[in-house]
């Protein structure tokens, strides 16, 4: 037997790769044919039919496919390579972690402190220096990170699929919405209430689900979100499909940020005349509850209680072995989960000052989870980048219009097939073991062991693995 | 649903245990007629088991015959049709009934087992997972967790501490921040076992920890057994089905067949049994 590479051979492998694409090219003719060949003219209520499109709908669809193909054996292919690397010298290896990508060294890197006091002051400036119309959308994509971040908890830590996450932002929302309608409660009042409200329902909703997991889980939280909805659209007091209009934005004191504080702003800081000043204020306030959110986060997430919420996540009958009370656990991560986007719904409503049932459909959960799964479970930096993507991109895209969920799904795809673990991966904690000054740690089981991305200790070497 | 199990322990083969169901002087955890139905399945069949305190106990059978399945009872993982668990946590202090009890409350009172098929937090580090075995012996609740007092920082840097000196003792400390999945096969189910010993356990049940490990792997969990029973005072029950392993670790041996104890005995007497060597050669 020889192995010589004849042309007949070659020209079968270039027909293993292109059958299928052509295949899915055909399919896809097949499929779109109406939509593509058939136009209505609306003036007379013709039909106009043109087979014009159909050649480069084939083509596009199959250059895409054959891109597919080759993406996916390339990924393969580097899974086989990745594989053998690390069958060869396994504990030495195995010392360094998974290959840093630029991603991941944003995590380890010795600058992130810095990285973040730049990052601050850039946040705190930034409102001043944008339009009134950048600051909303920044507010927004500032929600998004803290109901991301609060459904990570849920779904990325915990594991738990909720697909009625956006009812709980419902009801931090209705519950500023109507405490100032009827009774002209402040917004620094509602906001723990806000809070708190979704935490018992939270708990509420809890109880009964925590028994399930997995698929049913998500029937029964997709349920919840859309009993949310239609309960808002039907009572008298929440004013139906009507909504609830002229709430009031969060109060400074009691002062008027659109009277004096505005005009030196607007003279001194240059800061653009049509600028709502509430909306800076409500910046600051979202940009507040997303810093402390990620410090809760980051806190939880290396503790008792998050371990213990992870290790559900990763075996749950491992961990009831472990001594974790797996209800409690459940329960815990639920409700938690709801208190942010309680808190995020009070910030809505008091950003947009006009809320109705339309704002909390079960797009809105979808969107949440997606950002959460885009940005990557269970990683704090994705969500946030995630969050960022998912809830400016739309805005860019804009100009596509029709087209922009459509793009959006294939992204997703995309992002699910290339990147499963989501934008920024999760990394874990990483321990470096401490040198007990003279260089040598006593091995006797009595090593100290620091958090290299903790807040390094006054005693701490600051020397890295 | 009693249909296929005797009643009490009279008709056990084994059942040669005195008055009180257990057949040591001073037991640490002993069962009494358990018995395990899976609808018409009779996985146990009135199991009367106990262990002697501070001493490595093994349990044999041929597959299918009970053994996981005992674990499972045990442990809380599955709720026995019948019969009771009795934990007698020390000498001087009284017995208690484990019967029914939820399985992280049986690993609170002293409790510990691993899985026939290694249940370790993949995506989690090794030291993660171990210190996640801390969990019942530490008490920071959700507000320790967001404030990060004094009293939660101590606890969690006494958790680590413990954890770390864990993988120094059992040799894993060079993989403590690699991820529980990249570890090779034979380190994985060491540090199941460590982090099982993480909860303090008072007994310690291991399922099958030798099953996939190659004569090398073998030989050093053989040692790790016997370093384990020195180092942490805690009494071992294991499953094998390593015959080698069997014999040269354990001072008492039970074999299971369909449910049944069949024998028990030390391993010398267990080798010659001929109700032993039929139920693993099959009739002759
Ligand atoms: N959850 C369950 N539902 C139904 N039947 C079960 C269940 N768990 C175990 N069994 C059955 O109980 C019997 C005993 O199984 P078990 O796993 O305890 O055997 P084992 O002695 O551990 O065997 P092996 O040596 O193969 O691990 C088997 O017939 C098994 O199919
Ligand atoms: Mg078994």
């Amino acid at each position: 037997m020889t192995h010589k590479i004849t042309a007949s051979h070659i020209g079968r492998v270039i027909w293993s790769e292109f059958k299928p694409a052509l295949l899915a090219s055909f399919w896809i003719c097949l499929l779109a044919f109406p939509i593509m060949t058939l136009s209505i003219n609306p003036t007379n209520q013709s039909f106009k039919f043109s087979l014009d499109r159909m050649p480069y709908l084939a083509l596009g669809t199959f250059v895409l496919s054959i891109l597919w193909r080759f993406f996916l054996k390339r990924r393969a292919f580097i899974g086989i390579t990745k594989a053998v690397h690390q069958s060869e010298g396994l504990p030495e290896d195995l010392r360094k972690g998974p290959k840093p990508s630029w991603l991941t060294v944003v995590k380890a890197s010795r600058y992130r402190r810095q990285g973040i006091y730049v990052l601050l002051a850039i946040m705190a400036i930034l409102p001043f220096i944008s339009s009134p119309y950048t600051v909303n959308v920044m507010v927004t994509a500032l929600i998004y990170v803290t109901l991301g971040l609060g459904l990570n908890v849920v779904v990325g830590v915990s594991g738990l699929l909720n697909l009625g996450y956006i009812a709980f932002y419902a009801i931090g929302a209705y519950t500023y919405g109507l405490l100032n309608h009827y009774f002209g409660l402040s917004f620094w009042v509602c906001l723990p209430l806000g809070g708190l409200t979704a935490t018992l329902m939270g708990l509420l909703l809890g109880f009964p689900v925590i028994r399930l997991s997995g698929d049913y889980l998500a029937i029964v939280t997709l349920s919840f979100g859309e009993i949310t909805r239609l309960v808002l659209n039907n009572l008298t007091v929440t004013r139906g499909p009507r909504g609830i209009s002229y709430i009031q934005p969060a109060g400074f004191f009691g002062i008027d940020l659109n009277g004096a504080p505005k005009e030196f702003l607007v003279n001194y800081l240059r800061v653009d005349p049509a600028m709502d000043i509430n909306k800076i204020f409500t910046y600051f306030i979202i940009l507040c509850l997303v810093i402390v959110t990620i410090i809760f986060v980051f806190r939880l997430e290396n503790s008792r209680l998050g371990r213990a919420w992870l290790a559900m996540r990763e075996d749950e009958v491992a961990c009831q072995a472990m001594g974790i009370n797996r209800t409690r656990a459940k329960l815990t991560a639920f409700a938690l989960g709801s208190t942010w986007a309680g808190l995020a719904g009070v910030v809505f409503a008091s950003q947009i000052t006009f809320i109705n049932p339309a704002s909390f459909s079960f797009l809105g959960s979808i969107l949440v989870l997606s950002i959460v799964v885009l940005g990557g479970m269970g990683s704090i930096p994705g969500v946030i980048l995630g969050a960022i993507v998912l809830s400016a991109l739309p805005e860019q895209l804009r100009f596509f219009s029709q087209y922009r969920m459509l793009l959006f799904g294939a992204l997703m795809v995309l992002m699910m097939v290339f990147r499963p673990g989501g934008l920024i991966q999760s990394t874990r904690e990483v321990y470096i073991h401490k040198t007990n000054g003279n260089g040598k740690g006593d091995g006797n089981g009595t090593a100290r062991l620091e958090a290299l991305t903790g807040a390094p200790k006054p005693e701490a070497t600051g020397e890295r693995p | 649903m009693s249909a296929g199990l005797d009643k009490g322990a009279g008709a056990n083969a084994a059942g040669t245990g005195t008055g009180s169901g257990s057949g040591c002087v001073d037991p640490i955890l002993s069962t009494v007629g358990i018995s395990m139905v899976f609808g018409g399945l009779v996985a146990l069949n009135s199991v009367d088991l106990s262990i002697e305190r501070g001493s490595i106990t093994a349990l044999i059978g041929p597959n299918g015959s009970g053994k996981t399945t005992f674990f499972n009872c045990v442990t809380g993982i599955y709720k026995p049709t019948r019969g009771e668990v009795i934990l007698y946590p020390a000498l001087d202090l009284p017995s208690k009934s484990l019967k029914g009890l939820p399985a992280d409350v049986i690993t609170h009172e002293g409790l510990a087992r691993t899985f026939q098929n290694i249940r370790l937090f993949n995506n989690l580090t090794v030291l993660e997972n171990v210190l996640i075995g801390r969990h019942t012996r530490m008490r920071a609740g959700l507000w320790g967790a967001l404030t990060r007092n004094r009293k939660t920082r101590a606890e969690e840097a006494a958790a680590i501490e413990r954890s770390y000196g864990l993988l120094v003792t059992y040799g894993l400390d060079a993989m403590a921040n690699e991820l529980a999945k990249n570890l090779p096969y034979g380190a994985q189910r060491r540090l199941e076992i460590v982090r099982a010993l993480a909860t303090e356990p008072k007994v310690l049940l291991l399922d099958e920890p030798a099953a996939g490990l190659n004569i090398a792997e073998t030989a050093a969990l053989r040692d790790l057994i016997s370093d384990i029973r020195e180092n942490e005072k805690v009494s071992i029950l294991l499953i094998e089905h390593d015959m080698n392993l069997v014999m040269k670790v354990s001072k008492k041996i039970y074999v299971f067949d369909y449910g049944r104890l069949i024998a028990q005995g030390p391993p010398d007497e267990i080798q010659k049994d001929p109700k032993v060597i039929k139920a693993y050669l099959g009739e002759d």
